[in-house]
């Protein structure tokens, strides 16, 4: 469904990523693993047709992803964006059916289908109570939330977020990574940026790892996921321990 | 506190427009007035009311509403809180030209016509500076828009302090906003119109550009093509105000901002309550500023900024 090809990435001064292949298909659930500045926000960024590449290209389907109109492309691929400045004056409610915007048809007049899907959309998220409640009055994690309950009324075909984790408590932690892996289940192609390597582990099939100087690897999580590739990645020692078959990594004290 | 807020604005739009046909340097006892709105009432009575006060009222009317929109876009369109109708030194071109035809005493349509050249030059001036050279990097765009405003600044400064005394006066008015030529009220209307139906059909859009142009064109939104639209629109607006009336301040600034306090954060709704409490702000205050002290009149921009800080600064004390 979305695939890049020969994805070569740069900031000013740096190469990020060099000559990546990378296949999102239904179904699938990858992490992108990496230090900070490493390059996951851009590669998040160029496969939803947000930033252009240094070199190669990203497909959305048969076509380059920049050649189709933005509109299509919010129906396909959704992003969750890793920080937003910007204030939002209205309510929550408002803000989860801002997702709706590649969807309606109607510009004038009401949506009603649209607020039911924002409606459930903040409950999938656990923040139905806090509909009515202006969007600039949230906390960092609600406001986490409500991004999330956007992009679930977008409703996109391919699932890329960027660090879906950030600011959020233990327990929503576990919700939103169980609401991955669902979509993935339910046939979403997703792509996450991650910290945590157990949460890879545990949710996702495949992991990309990206080292410094455009360096990368890619394969099953259980191949991946090692401990010397992690120690190699993060630059320090990890201890592992094991429960239920999943590898755990703790960082050495 | 949205209700209450919707209504009020409902309400202050024909009651504003009714007051303004009331009162005025001439008294009008409440029963000749009700006559002569009813279509009755002397020869004197109807000059007065349709002839005189109707055709400025519903000038003041169209301005305050082209005003407050052209605010509410630039407020969005360059993401600062800051932005109002001045900020992209379109209205200072004007005033470079109005200045120059009042100061060598040109008839009052050849005053409009070197206030419209000097708007347009300093909208070329920004497009081919800052649009045309790095896109839409809004930075670059905000300080080229208050460069310019500044360089039509420091003319108008200079042309004050060139002019003889006699018509210093019909300068200053120019310059804090005067309503009192504004005898046709058609042209700002359509521009009126035009300006409300093209930022209503941009609505969602400019909810979604409030959120970063990275967010916006996530979800969907063609960015490029939006800001573009609203520029102009922004643009046009702002021309077909200070054409009519001079530079007046403050109701592009603060009646978007007071709506937002007031619970308005969608466009869908925000963009024609603007509409409708800029113009009722603008007549409210041209109303007074032509009945309290007449026949003087104080000029309309002082009024606008005496009425409206305080409604501001309540709802800033109230807001979370």
């Amino acid at each position: 469904m979305l695939a890049a090809g020969g994805l070569t990435l740069a900031v000013p001064g740096r190469t990020l990523v060099v000559d990546l292949d990378l296949r999102l298909a239904p179904g699938d659930c990858c992490a992108v693993l990496g230090k900070n500045g490493a390059g996951k926000t851009s590669l998040l960024l160029a496969l939803a047709g947000l930033a252009t590449p240094a070199a190669g290209t990203v497909r959305l389907g048969d076509a380059p992803i920049a050649s189709r109109p933005r509109r299509e492309v919010a129906r396909r691929v959704g992003i969750l964006l890793q920080d937003e400045t910007e204030s939002f004056w209205g309510t929550t409610l408002e803000y989860a059916l801002l997702g709706r915007f590649a969807h309606a048809t109607a510009p004038f007049g009401g949506d009603a289908a649209g607020e039911a899907a924002a409606r459930s959309a903040l409950a999938e998220v656990d923040l139905a109570a806090h509909a009515e409640q202006p969007y600039r009055t949230l906390s960092g994690g609600e406001r986490q939330r409500a991004r999330l309950a956007q992009l679930i009324v977008q409703s996109p075909e391919a699932w890329l977020l960027d660090e879906p984790l950030a600011h959020l408590d233990l327990g929503h932690q576990a919700a939103t990574m169980r609401l991955a892996a669902r979509l993935a289940a339910a046939g979403g192609a997703v792509i996450m940026a991650l910290h945590e390597p157990l949460w890879a582990a545990r949710v996702c099939s495949r992991a990309v790892l990206l080292y410094d100087s455009g360096r990368f690897q890619e394969g099953p999580v259980q191949d991946v996921l090692t401990q010397s590739n992690l120690e190699r990645l993060y630059g320090c020692r990890l201890e592992p321990a094991h429960r239920d078959g999943t590898p755990l990594f703790l960082p050495a004290s | 506190m949205r209700r209450f807020a919707a209504a009020a604005v409902l309400l202050a739009a024909p009651l504003s427009l009714a007051a303004a046909l009331w009162f005025g340097s001439v008294d009008l006892a409440p029963r000749e007035w009700l006559e002569t709105i009813a279509g009755g009432g002397s020869d004197t009575s109807r000059e007065i009311v349709w002839g005189l006060r109707a055709p400025r009222a519903l000038a003041a009317f169209a301005v305050g509403a082209l005003l407050a929109v052209a605010g509410t876009l630039l407020q969005v369109l360059l993401r600062n809180p800051l932005a109002d109708p001045t900020i992209l030194g379109v209205s200072g071109g004007a005033a470079v030209g109005a200045m120059a035809g009042l100061l060598l005493a040109w008839p009052g349509w050849a005053v409009q016509i070197a206030a419209l050249a000097g708007a347009c030059a300093a909208a070329g001036a920004l497009l081919a500076l800052a649009l045309r050279l790095t896109g839409w990097n809004i930075h670059r765009v905000l300080l080229t828009g208050v460069a310019i405003g500044a360089a039509c600044g420091a003319v108008v400064s200079l042309l004050l302090a060139l002019a003889p005394p006699g018509r210093l006066h019909g300068m200053l008015f120019w310059l804090l906003g005067d309503l009192s030529g504004a005898e046709h009220p058609l042209a700002p209307w359509i521009a009126a119109a035009v300006v409300v139906a093209a930022s209503q059909a941009l609505a969602p859009r400019l909810d979604a550009l409030a959120l970063g142009t990275l967010k916006a064109r996530s979800l969907g939104v063609a960015v490029g093509a939006t800001q573009t639209v609203a520029f102009l629109a922004a643009t046009i607006a702002t021309v077909a105000a200070v054409l009519v009336a001079g530079a007046i301040g403050f109701v592009g600034l603060v009646v978007p901002h007071a709506l937002r306090l007031a619970g308005f954060g969608g466009h869908r709704r925000l963009v024609p309550l603007a509409a409708l409490a800029g113009g009722a702000l603008l007549t409210a205050a041209d109303t007074l500023a032509r009945s309290v002290v007449a026949p003087l009149e104080f000029p309309v921009g002082a009024v606008t900024a005496l009425v409206g800080v305080p409604v501001l600064l309540a709802l800033l004390a109230r807001s979370r």
